[in-house]
């Protein structure tokens, strides 16, 4: 009814807390799922499966560990390039709105030397049960460098969050 | 257990099955108190149609459309009216019908009857929510009983219900509604009693009117009242009303109309029949351990009770809370008559006067201390008229709700909308300055010279056709050209918008006279005779409503522009003494620093950096369709009215909300969006005029997209993607 000429200050602020929000939901979802959707590539084929994930602390890394062997670990050494789907669907039918699912899209690398530990604990802490799995020699942890998360909530609504 | 059960039958291990409503006739049925007869249909009824038809999920998608916090009212009113014609449209499944069908058929067979919603939880004593869910009355054969009981199911989601839905717990996945359907009595005297007057605790209050409650429950009649000493039942004081009107059932429907004038000079009570009500109170009061709002009717000496619940209050007296308010958007046809003449032939004459006024001060001639005085004056006005538009303007744009809602159960169109276009038929002042300005634009097409020469602002002689064309426009429109800031920019705004206009097609609005005849005659076909000049009156009333849902802004926008100018005024004194921020100060401040001249604003802002990991992009934002169509092109968003003179053909508008600044640019639009969401808003309405691809109820439209961005606005599914 009435015109609200909003002025740019406070329209950059309503963006901060946007931004600060959708980091939180994303935060949230990644906290209350244990597994994800990674898509790879093998000469244009696209390959799904599943893996368990964790997140680095600002959100711009997600890592995973796969044996040396899988079809995925091939595919990721003859192209980088992955995405990551992580949601929280039920399998009922409230999840067409109030389902959340990211997708993450960027680039897979072997975290190799002083780092690997770091990050061993970060995942570990997220998924204890596989402490052997993780330290068996056949295996390798990988990490997702994140260029664009793509966050679909309410069947329809997508926000890009671009990693600075 | 039993889907259907008859009123005598119902036990208390029904108790949560049958409702609030239904448990209450059963109790009173049982202690010999006179109650119509009827059936109830249990919530398992309910639960069976929405979950067999796969409405549950529909209804969910459409609640969860956008966060609640962020749904403005009038989307409340559209997601409320999607979802009543899904229900209209969706059949019971067959053995659910049949099931209900016999037990009809058996008990009610021929009689007229009426169907009412019985909540679970609704009448008990914490949450009694009177008038949020329907009732219908006088209905009669199978096939409409039927159809009536899914629209008090469809009721369990109406606007208002969703406006209490934390209150009410509402819950697709829990909530549930039994109904009850009762032989009509056709009470030749009715009221209703209240056991404790809700602003004095130690007395009764009784009112009622001659014929059917109808009149008397939507405030349509006026009804007597009598005040009565609740220990000693003694009349403290009898309120006589006009008594003009009477409510009376009438084939298939209720209607208003003349008392007889031999009834009009007697109480429709004497005084033994206002004891025997009292006493009912107080018997009622001692059946259901507390205080009752009970609804009763007389047929000759019998003294039926309709319905008894708790009395409460409704929640949302709180200040700030708007709730209270909106319930008075809901008012019957002869209330919005009523309402109609007062803001077509008072309010709004009075609001161009005030407005008229302003524009005779030049404010650049005031001393400070006068500018001062003349601001405050100024921004009182528009206060006081921003109050009058929420409780007086808004509330008539429920004409076209009810117009929307007779159509919709009428031809039950696939668009819920469809009745929008009739409604649009009318003369609205936007469309008409519009349509001036495209008579403009089409001389300066015509003539090339002249286009040049105005391009160079060789502007021509006042005996041009063009030159008076132009002074007519101003004449006429004046003020509204004011509003739109083109006599800020002089000539030269409007004739760069001419300019504009000029350089593509004449838009077009989108209906011929023909179109329109054959929607209008698919209407009325099913009416005949009196029911359908009752008709006429309605489509009158829903048009006058569309009309002034278009125009009461543009009026109110004179008298914001006439503050704008005083306060730019202001503003720009202000920037002279050069230590002021003055975009950062409100009225209120301004009005100070104009009064001291030594002022310093006394908050300072800080915005407090943090470093972000990431840079957001919308991709696709999810608002409402309100206008069909797809589109892709350039955005131009309005945040200043000056952003309006770059704005170029083909471009899509992209704004907080569609206000009278702004529909002249319309014509030239690919495409609409609005942060502010409904069918109802500005924006929606002047996009299906011209044809043009709508979405409104954008959160943050104005800062998520930008000028220059690509977009496509998708008017069927309401979402308005963002390309890279």
């Amino acid at each position: 009814m009435v015109a609200q000429i909003t002025d740019s200050g406070s329209r950059r602020q309503m963006l901060l807390s946007e931004e600060s929000e959708l980091e939180q939901l994303i935060r949230d979802l990644f906290a209350s799922q244990k597994l994800a959707v990674l898509g790879t590539q093998n000469r244009g084929q696209p390959y799904a499966n599943l893996i368990a994930f964790a997140a680095s602390e600002d959100l711009t890394s997600l890592y995973f560990v796969t044996g040396r062997a899988t079809r995925k670990y091939a595919n990721i050494e003859a192209d980088a390039r992955v995405t990551v789907l992580i949601d929280n669907r039920s399998n009922q039918d409230s999840d067409f709105s109030q389902a959340a699912a990211v997708t993450a899209t960027g680039a897979a690398q072997e975290v190799v030397g002083s780092k690997r530990d770091e990050v061993l604990a970060i995942y570990l802490a997220k998924h204890p049960m596989l402490e052997e799995f993780v330290r068996s020699p056949t295996c390798a942890l990988l990490r997702v460098e994140v260029q664009t998360y793509y966050l679909v909530r309410r069947f329809q609504n997508v926000m890009e969050l671009h990693v600075r | 257990m039993e889907t259907v059960l008859r009123l005598e039958h119902i036990t208390f291990r029904d108790r949560e099955r049958v409702g609030g409503k239904g448990f209450a006739l059963a109790t009173l049925l049982k202690k010999g108190f006179k109650v119509p007869d009827g059936l109830c249909i249990a919530v398992d009824g309910y639960r069976r149609y929405v979950t067999e038809t796969g409405l549950c999920a529909r209804i969910l998608m459409e609640l969860d459309r956008k966060d609640f916090a962020e749904v403005r009212w009038e989307e409340m009113w559209d997601a409320s009216l999607r979802i009543r014609n899904l229900f209209l449209k969706t059949p019971m499944p067959g053995d659910l019908f049949s099931l209900v069908a016999s037990s009809l058929e058996s008990e009610l067979s021929d009689k007229s009857v009426v169907v009412r919603s019985s909540a679970s939880g609704e009448d008990s004593s914490h949450a009694s929510f009177a008038g949020l869910h329907e009732s219908f009355v006088n209905i009669r054969g199978i096939d409409s009983i039927v159809e009536h009981i899914r629209l008090v199911w469809a009721s369990l989601w109406s606007d208002r219900a969703l406006l209490y839905r934390q209150e009410l717990g509402l819950d697709v996945h829990q909530s549930s509604m039994a109904v009850v359907i009762q032989e009509l009595i056709a009470g030749e005297r009715s009221g209703v009693v209240f056991g404790r007057n809700p602003n004095d605790p130690s007395q009764v209050v009784i009112e009622s009117v001659f014929g059917l409650n109808q009149g008397l429950v939507d405030g349509s009649i006026e009804p007597d009242r009598w005040l009565l000493d609740r220990k000693s039942g003694t009349i403290i004081n009898h309120h006589s009303a006009k008594r003009d009107m009477a409510v009376g059932a009438h084939g298939e429907a209720t209607r208003l109309e003349k008392l007889p004038v031999e009834k009009q000079s007697v109480p429709p009570l004497r005084d033994h029949e206002v004891a025997r009500i009292f006493r009912l109170a107080l018997e009622l009061e001692e059946l259901f351990g507390s205080p009752q709002d009970v609804e009763w009717t007389f047929l000759g000496d019998d003294l039926y009770v309709l319905q008894s619940r708790p009395i409460t209050t409704m929640a949302g007296d709180n200040k700030g809370d708007k709730r209270g308010w909106y319930f008075t958007l809901r008012r019957s046809f002869d209330n919005l008559k009523t309402l109609r003449t007062r803001v077509e032939g008072e309010l709004i004459p009075a609001m161009v006067d005030e407005a008229k006024k302003f524009a005779q001060r030049n404010v650049t001639e005031l001393t400070d201390a006068q500018l001062a005085k003349e601001l405050s004056i100024r921004q009182e006005a528009q206060d006081r008229w921003i109050k009058i538009y929420w409780d007086e303007f808004i509330p008539l744009a429920h004409g076209i709700r009810l117009f929307g809602q007779v159509y919709n159960d009428t031809i039950r169109p696939n668009d819920p909308y469809e009745f929008m276009d009739l409604l649009g038929a009318t003369e609205m002042a936007s469309l008409e300055r519009n349509r001036r300005l495209e008579g403009m634009a089409a001389l300066i097409r015509e003539d090339p010279f002249l286009g040049e020469k105005l391009s160079n602002r060789d502007y021509p002689g006042v005996d041009h056709v063009f030159s008076r064309a132009l002074d007519s426009f101003i004449e006429h429109f004046g003020d509204l050209s004011c509003s739109a800031e083109l006599c800020v920019q002089g000539w030269d705004g409007i004739i760069r918008l001419l300019l504009e206009l000029a350089s593509r097609p004449e838009a077009k609005e989108r209906f011929r006279r023909k179109d329109l005849e054959n929607l209008r005659e698919r209407f009325f076909s099913h009416f005949e005779g009196e029911k359908r000049q009752r008709m006429e009156e309605l489509l009158d009333l829903g048009r006058a409503s569309y009309r002034l849902r278009d125009d009461d802004n543009i009026y109110l926008g004179m008298i914001q522009h006439q503050l704008r100018l005083a306060l730019e005024e202001s503003k720009r004194r202000l920037t002279d003494r050069g230590n002021l921020e003055v975009e950062t100060l409100d009225p209120l401040e301004v009005i100070e620093a104009l009064n001291d001249p030594h002022y310093v604003p006394k908050k300072v802002m800080a915005t407090p950096e943090k470093p972000a990991h990431f840079e957001i992009r919308p991709r696709q934002l999810v608002g409402q369709p309100a206008s069909p169509g797809v589109v892709r092109a350039t955005a131009r968003v309005i945040i200043d009215p000056s952003d309006l003179f770059a704005f170029k053909a083909g471009e899509i508008l992209v704004c907080d909300a569609v206000d009278p600044n702004i529909t002249f640019v319309v014509p030239l639009a690919a495409g609409v969006v609005e942060r502010r969401g409904g069918m109802l808003i500005h924006g929606a309405i002047i996009a299906r005029e011209y044809g043009l691809p709508c979405v409104t109820g954008i959160p943050n439209a104005s800062s998520l997209i930008h000028t220059g961005d690509e977009i496509t606005v998708d008017g069927y599914l309401g979402i308005v993607i963002k390309h890279s």
